[in-house]
C-alpha cells in the first residue's frame, strides 16, 4: 500500500506522473465495495435489479433502496455509497424537471445522461472536492425505445445492452453475456436478473441481502415502477430453484 | 415609434400612419394533413391604414422542419421568432437531433405568456417530427398553447371560421390540403381591409419545406356581391 499514490492522490486536480487521477480511482474502488447492481435491455423495456446488502438485522427492510425514480419514465440504480448517490438523484431529478417545464415534454434518456455525466466529471476537476463515490444506471423507455447508460466516478458513460457494477460486476458481466438480450423481453429479463443477482452474492462474506426489482416496459406503461409483487415473487423464486439445482449439480460431481 | 395598439385611439388624427407600429393585420392558417403540414399567410403588413409592404413573408423559419405564421405586431413577432430559433437550434444542438415541433410550440408560448401584458403577437407554430409527424399548435394573445388539426388566425381569420369548420377534413392528401388554404386565405383577404396582396403557401413534410406564391391575380375566385 505505501507506494500507492506517493503523493499524488491527495489532490482531485493533480495528476501522476503517468498521467492517472488517483482520487478517482480511489473513488471507483468505493464503488466495488457495494452490492452489485445489473440492468437488463429487453425488447419492449428495461429491468434494473440491485443486491442490497443488509448490515444489520436491525434495519427495517424496503429501507435504503438502491433503486430510484428520477421521472415518470425514467429509473436509477447505483452502487457505491448512498449519501453520495442521493445527491446525484437529486440534481437528476432536478434537470427532468427542470426539461418538463422549459420544453413542456419528458427529457430524452441520452440527454440527462450527458447532464448527469458533465455534474459528475464536474467534480474531478477541482481540489476542493472530491469525486462521486458511486456509479449510476440511468434507463428509460421512450417512444418504444428502451435505452440505458452507465455512469463512472470519472464522469465517463456509455449506453449499454446489459451492464454490471458494484462488488460482483465481473462475474455479472460473464452471466449477462450469456443471455441473448436482443431477443429476450421483460418478462423473461426479470428471471434472468433475479438469478443473477442471487448467483453473484457472496454468502460467506455478505450474510443478508434484499433483492431489489424494477422496471420500465410496456407492461408498465412507460413507467419506471418497481416490478408487480406477483412478478416479484415469481422471479425470487425461479433465482433460488437455479441456485439450488446448481448447488446440486455441484454435489453431483464430487 | 409607439409601441402598442392602445395608442392609435389617442392619435387619431390626419397624420397618424405616420408614426404607427407597423402591424400585420393578418389573414394566417396552418392545416395538418397526410404526412405534414400545409402553412399559408397573406402579404400585407399595415401601419395604420398605409400599407407599408405588400409582399411581406410571415411564414418565418424557426428550423428546417419547423415554421411559424406570425400575426399582431411585425416588431414583436419577428423579435419573438428570432429568440426562439436560436434556443431551439441550441436545443437541437445538445440533442444531437431535430428538435421537436412540441418543443418549439412550449418554448414559444412561455415568452408569450410571461411578456403577455407587453406582446401583441398571435403566432401558430406549424411543423414535421418523426414523433408525431404534421402538427400544428395555436398561440393565441395571452399566452395559451393548444394543438389543433386545422388552425386560422389574425384579423381576416374571423370571416372564416365557417367556411373553415365546413371544409377541413383530416387526412387530405398534400394539394386537396394546399387548395383549402388558399381558398381560406383568399375569402380573408378579400373580406378583411388588413389583409391582401399574394397568398404565401409553406409544405412541410418529412422532406422540408416547399413554398409556393399565389400572385394576386391568380388567386381563387368567388362570389364579390
Amino acid at each position: 500500500m505505501s507506494s500507492i499514490g506517493t503523493g499524488y492522490d491527495l489532490s482531485a486536480s493533480q495528476f501522476s506522473p503517468d498521467g492517472r487521477v488517483f482520487q478517482v480511482e480511489y473513488a471507483m474502488k468505493a464503488v466495488e465495495n457495494s452490492g452489485t447492481v445489473i440492468g437488463l435491455r429487453g425488447t419492449d423495456g428495461i429491468i434494473l435489479a440491485a443486491e442490497k446488502l443488509i448490515m444489520s438485522k436491525l434495519h427495517e427492510n424496503t429501507t435504503n433502496k438502491r433503486i430510484f425514480n428520477i421521472d415518470r419514465h425514467i429509473g436509477m440504480a447505483f452502487s457505491g455509497l448512498i449519501a453520495d448517490a442521493r445527491q446525484i438523484v437529486e440534481i437528476a431529478r432536478k434537470e427532468a424537471s427542470n426539461y418538463r417545464n422549459q420544453y413542456g415534454s419528458s427529457i430524452p434518456l441520452k440527454y440527462l445522461n450527458d447532464r448527469v455525466s458533465m455534474y459528475m466529471h464536474a467534480y474531478t476537476l477541482y481540489s476542493a472536492v472530491r469525486p462521486f463515490g458511486c456509479s449510476v444506471i440511468l434507463a428509460s423507455y421512450q417512444d418504444d425505445e428502451p435505452n440505458m447508460f452507465l455512469i463512472d466516478p470519472s464522469g465517463v458513460s456509455y449506453g449499454y445492452f446489459g451492464c454490471a457494477t458494484g462488488k460482483a460486476k465481473q462475474s455479472a458481466k460473464t452471466e449477462i453475456e450469456k443471455l441473448k438480450l436482443g431477443q429476450l423481453s421483460c418478462k423473461e429479463l426479470v428471471k434472468e436478473a433475479a438469478k443473477i443477482v442471487y448467483l453473484v452474492h457472496d454468502e460467506l462474506k455478505d450474510k443478508n441481502f434484499e433483492l431489489e426489482l424494477s422496471w420500465i416496459c410496456k407492461d408498465s406503461g412507460g413507467l419506471h415502477v418497481k416490478v408487480p409483487e406477483s412478478v416479484y415473487a415469481d422471479a425470487e423464486k425461479a433465482a433460488k430453484q437455479a441456485m439450488e439445482a446448481d448447488s446440486e449439480s455441484d454435489t453431483e460431481d464430487m | 415609434m409607439s409601441s402598442g395598439f392602445t395608442n392609435f385611439a389617442a392619435q387619431n388624427g390626419p397624420d397618424d400612419w405616420r408614426d404607427a407600429a407597423h402591424s400585420t393585420g393578418t389573414s394566417i392558417m396552418a392545416a395538418e394533413f397526410d404526412g405534414g403540414v400545409v402553412i399559408g399567410a397573406d402579404s400585407r403588413t399595415t401601419t395604420g391604414a398605409y400599407i407599408a409592404n405588400r409582399v411581406a413573408d410571415k411564414l418565418t423559419k424557426i428550423t428546417d422542419h419547423i415554421y411559424c405564421c406570425r400575426s399582431g405586431s411585425a416588431a414583436d413577432t419577428q423579435a419573438i421568432a428570432d429568440i426562439v430559433a436560436y434556443h431551439l437550434n441550441f436545443h437541437g444542438m445538445e440533442l444531437g437531433e431535430e428538435p421537436l415541433v412540441e418543443v418549439g410550440a412550449a418554448i414559444f408560448k412561455e415568452l408569450c405568456y410571461n411578456y403577455r401584458d407587453s406582446l401583441m403577437a398571435g403566432i401558430l407554430v406549424a411543423g414535421w417530427d418523426k414523433k408525431k409527424g404534421g402538427q400544428v399548435y395555436s398561440i393565441p394573445i395571452g399566452g395559451m398553447c393548444v394543438r389543433q388539426e386545422v388552425s386560422i388566425g389574425g384579423s381576416g381569420s374571423s370571416y372564416v371560421y365557417g367556411y373553415v369548420d365546413a371544409n377541413f377534413k383530416p387526412g387530405m392528401s398534400k394539394e386537396d390540403c394546399v387548395k383549402f388554404v388558399s381558398n381560406t386565405l383568399a375569402l380573408a383577404m378579400s373580406r378583411d381591409g388588413s389583409s391582401g396582396g399574394v397568398v404565401r403557401i409553406g409544405i412541410i413534410t418529412e422532406k422540408g419545406i416547399e413554398r409556393r406564391v399565389i400572385l394576386g391575380n391568380e388567386l381563387p375566385k368567388f362570389y364579390e356581391g
